[in-house]
């Protein structure tokens, strides 16, 4: 394995796959916080060209974090296709690049090779594709899924309902939700954050979203975002969840400070599988998000791409209805600015689906980033056209609980019909039904919640 | 990510009594959410007056004065085509103004005096430091440690903390109401508490630090969230039994969102207290907690 590259009369020695795959990404706060990133712009090019003549089977030979002492290693390292990876085993990381662009490469091969692959051989790519390449390597993927109706087809653009309550008011958060069904956002999920992380609390919101579905024969799928631990004990007392959530970070350690770990998450998986309400397959949403690792002083030296991409390495295994990065809601200490959040929205969202998850994003910022409202707009433009399965719907983009700002349900609506992109398929019948949507526009009737009292 | 508030595992005596309350505050909510509002600077300082409907045409008038009444929620909002109404769109744009401007506050040295809360600083340096180091935020300076040793009582069986955080707005807002209230439930359970102090320029896992300098039974930070649009000014309280250095995120448990939008401050005293009583008696915080 090659790990020095001659550029402008100087030679760069990198030391290991580890110190290669870190400098070869693009500038992001978090790897200079951990002080693994390229120390300048000629050094983040030479370790580019260094992975560009790797081969998958270096990567694959050379694990940063060992399967022995990672379960998340053992997790993506046992999902391997040994035949397919045998076939693509000594394409460099630039043909793998190349593959994923050329015209005659289509969904179905992408898919086959797919399970040839391990989350740091999708990194590797990742790090040496431009922004462009990202968006329309991921558009050629389709992966839909299905809970209690199908989301991810061609030409879909799915919203999450997030009508998150500082208080956990059911009211307050069927108020919000009324808003987001009557601008046509619901059909990815009914999803709450809760303030208070109990079961009861859970409980409590399960049954409200699982009346209101009930009420208006919403075609959709209810969830409530608490940790795994509190989702189980309100299912066990008899509560509705169609789906369960769980975050993930891409290692054993970071996982252990969300309070969980594989064995946890199997027996969550067993659980949804017999007392959930879905139909499934699939039954399970994750969010992930650039950084958590770092943050949890988890991530062993791993730069935080590569971490995010075994992510969903782990996500992978639970066949989830919906993952979604939630890419600027960490902080500036992980990506600075909008120049930071932008790119790695479009890295994560192509890592996932490169994976063949069901990938959404949070397209968001916190008020201490440098990064506002219009740049959310521009990521988002940037998304819909990479075909992401879903965004996150919030009043006016403003989530008063979580106090961060997403896209909001004006911003869905605004995305279908400029991008000429529709809801999914069973839920824009629903809205027809309800008056709201004709022809895959609004009618004057949208925007009025109280259709829904 | 964790973006979930791993409030893991209340007791369900914390519960109950958030059951019992919950429906009250929903039943009130229609009129004081809304005189609250009225209070938020974010609404007074821009000059938008009240929350009130934009649809032109609703099926139901008074129900829609309902639904916004019962959330901070930017909803009834209306639309120009798909996009926000003008209006609207530039509230949303003073908030943020507001929000990001918080950021960059101090708290005020006469609230400080009032609780006789001393000062002791991180190795943050300054406000841009500060948010891309968090690190530093984690550290009390040398001088600061000496501070404590000094100061402080050892081995207590309750400190409490101050931290600016991310809006030292949030302190100056909510500490006169949550403060009073903690300290009368732990008086309430019988609890022995430390000598408590400000933290300036402090990150959630400053407890572990200090944890490892005064060895308490179980600790209480009570720290400025980063500002959202509705509450530039929401406190959150980070607690630990044993904070050491090496303890995980999940070993903490939190309560966040303390505003007056949001959780109650006067509640919010009260409620750590009964959450710090319960660490003691189970001698565990975070996820392993169980009541």
């Amino acid at each position: 394995m090659n790990l020095t590259a001659a550029l402008f009369g100087k030679t760069f020695q990198f030391k290991d796959l580890k110190e290669v795959m870190a400098k070869a990404n693009e500038e992001k706060s978090g790897d200079q916080l951990a002080g693994i990133a390229a120390e300048d712009a000629k050094e983040r090019m030479a370790a580019k060209l260094v992975l560009s003549d790797l081969t998958l089977a270096d990567i694959r030979n050379h694990p940063l974090l060992h399967p022995e002492t990672d379960e998340v290693s053992r997790v993506i390292e046992e999902a391997v296709n040994e035949k397919i990876f045998a076939e693509i085993r000594n394409w460099t990381v630039a043909e793998f690049r190349e593959y994923l662009l050329r015209q005659e490469t289509r969904n179905e091969e992408i898919r086959r090779i797919s399970r040839g692959l391990t989350s740091e051989m999708v990194a590797a790519v990742a790090k040496l594709m431009s922004n462009l390449d990202l968006v329309q390597a991921a558009s050629k993927m389709e992966v839909t899924t299905h809970c209690n109706i199908t989301i991810g087809q061609r030409g879909v653009l799915a919203g999450r309902a997030q009508p998150n309550h500082p208080t956990d008011s059911i009211q307050g958060m069927k108020a919000s939700l009324y808003e987001a069904l009557s601008y046509g956002i619901g059909d990815a999920v009914l999803g709450i954050n809760p303030v208070i992380d109990s079961a009861e609390s859970v409980k409590a919101i399960l049954n409200a979203t699982k009346e209101e579905m009930d009420k208006w024969q919403i075609p959709t799928q209810n969830c409530v975002l608490a940790h795994i631990k509190t989702q189980m004990r309100a299912i066990r007392q008899g509560a509705p969840a169609d789906m369960v959530f769980q975050s993930l970070a891409g290692t054993q350690d970071g996982n252990t400070a969300f309070g969980i770990d594989v064995k946890l998450l199997d027996e969550a998986d067993d659980m949804i599988r017999r007392e959930g309400t879905g139909t499934g397959p699939n039954l399970w949403y994750f969010e992930t998000g650039q950084g958590s690792e770092l943050s949890a002083e988890a991530h062993h030296g791993i730069d935080q791409v590569t971490l995010e991409s075994r992510c969903y390495g782990l996500a992978k295994k639970y066949k989830p209805f919906i993952v979604n990065t939630v890419v600027g809601f960490i902080g500036p200490e992980y990506l600075y600015d909008s120049k930071q959040v932008i790119r790695a929205g479009l890295e994560d969202h192509f890592m996932g689906k490169l994976q063949q998850l069901p990938m959404g994003v949070d397209v968001c910022y916190t008020n201490h980033m440098k990064a506002d409202q219009n740049d959310m707009d521009n990521l988002a433009v940037l998304l819909a056209a990479a075909g992401v399965n879903y965004i996150i719907g919030v009043p006016m983009a403003d989530d008063c609980m979580l106090n961060y700002q997403s896209t909001s349900y004006h911003d869905i609506a605004t995305l279908r019909e400029l991008m000429r992109l529709r809801p999914a398929p069973e839920f824009e019948n629903w809205l027809e039904k309800m008056g709201i949507m004709e022809n895959g526009r609004l009618t004057p009737m949208a925007g009025d919640p109280t259709i829904f009292m | 990510m964790n973006r979930i508030i791993p409030l893991d595992q209340l007791v369900d005596k914390v519960m109950a009594e958030l059951e019992k309350k919950l429906p009250a505050a929903t039943t009130q909510s229609t009129t004081s959410l809304r005189e609250a509002a009225r209070t938020e600077p974010s609404v007074d300082v821009t000059g938008f007056g009240e929350l009130a409907s934009n649809v032109p045409n609703p099926k139901w008038e008074e129900g829609l004065d309902e639904l916004i009444a019962s959330t901070p929620a930017r909803i009834g909002v209306w639309r120009a085509g798909t996009r926000p109404l003008t209006r609207e769109m530039l509230k949303f744009r003073c908030d943020h103004a507001a929000a990001v401007d918080s950021v960059y506050g101090t708290v005020s040295q006469s609230l400080l005096d009032e609780f006789g809360l001393f000062t002791v600083d991180t190795y943050f340096e300054n406000t841009d430091n500060y948010l891309k180091r968090p690190d530093r935020g984690r550290i009390v300076t040398e001088e600061g440690v000496e501070r404590i040793r000094k100061n402080c009582q050892m081995k207590p069986q309750v400190q409490v903390l101050v931290s600016d955080g991310l809006s030292a707005n949030a302190i100056d807002g909510n500490l006169r109401d949550v403060y009073p209230s903690l300290l009368d439930s732990l008086k309430a359970y019988g609890l022995k508490v430390g000598t408590p102090f400000f933290v300036r320029g402090g990150r959630v896992a400053v407890m572990d630090h200090i944890g490892d300098i005064l060895q308490p039974e179980v600790l209480v930070l009570l720290i400025g969230e980063r500002p959202g649009l509705v509450s530039s000014k929401s406190m959150s309280a980070y607690m630990c039994y044993r904070p050491r250095k090496g303890t995980v995120e999940s070993d903490r448990t939190v309560i966040s969102n303390i505003h007056p939008l949001g959780t109650p401050p006067l509640e919010a005293g009260a409620h750590i207290g009964t959450v710090l009583k319960t660490m003691l008696e189970q001698k565990t915080s975070g996820v392993h907690l169980d009541i």
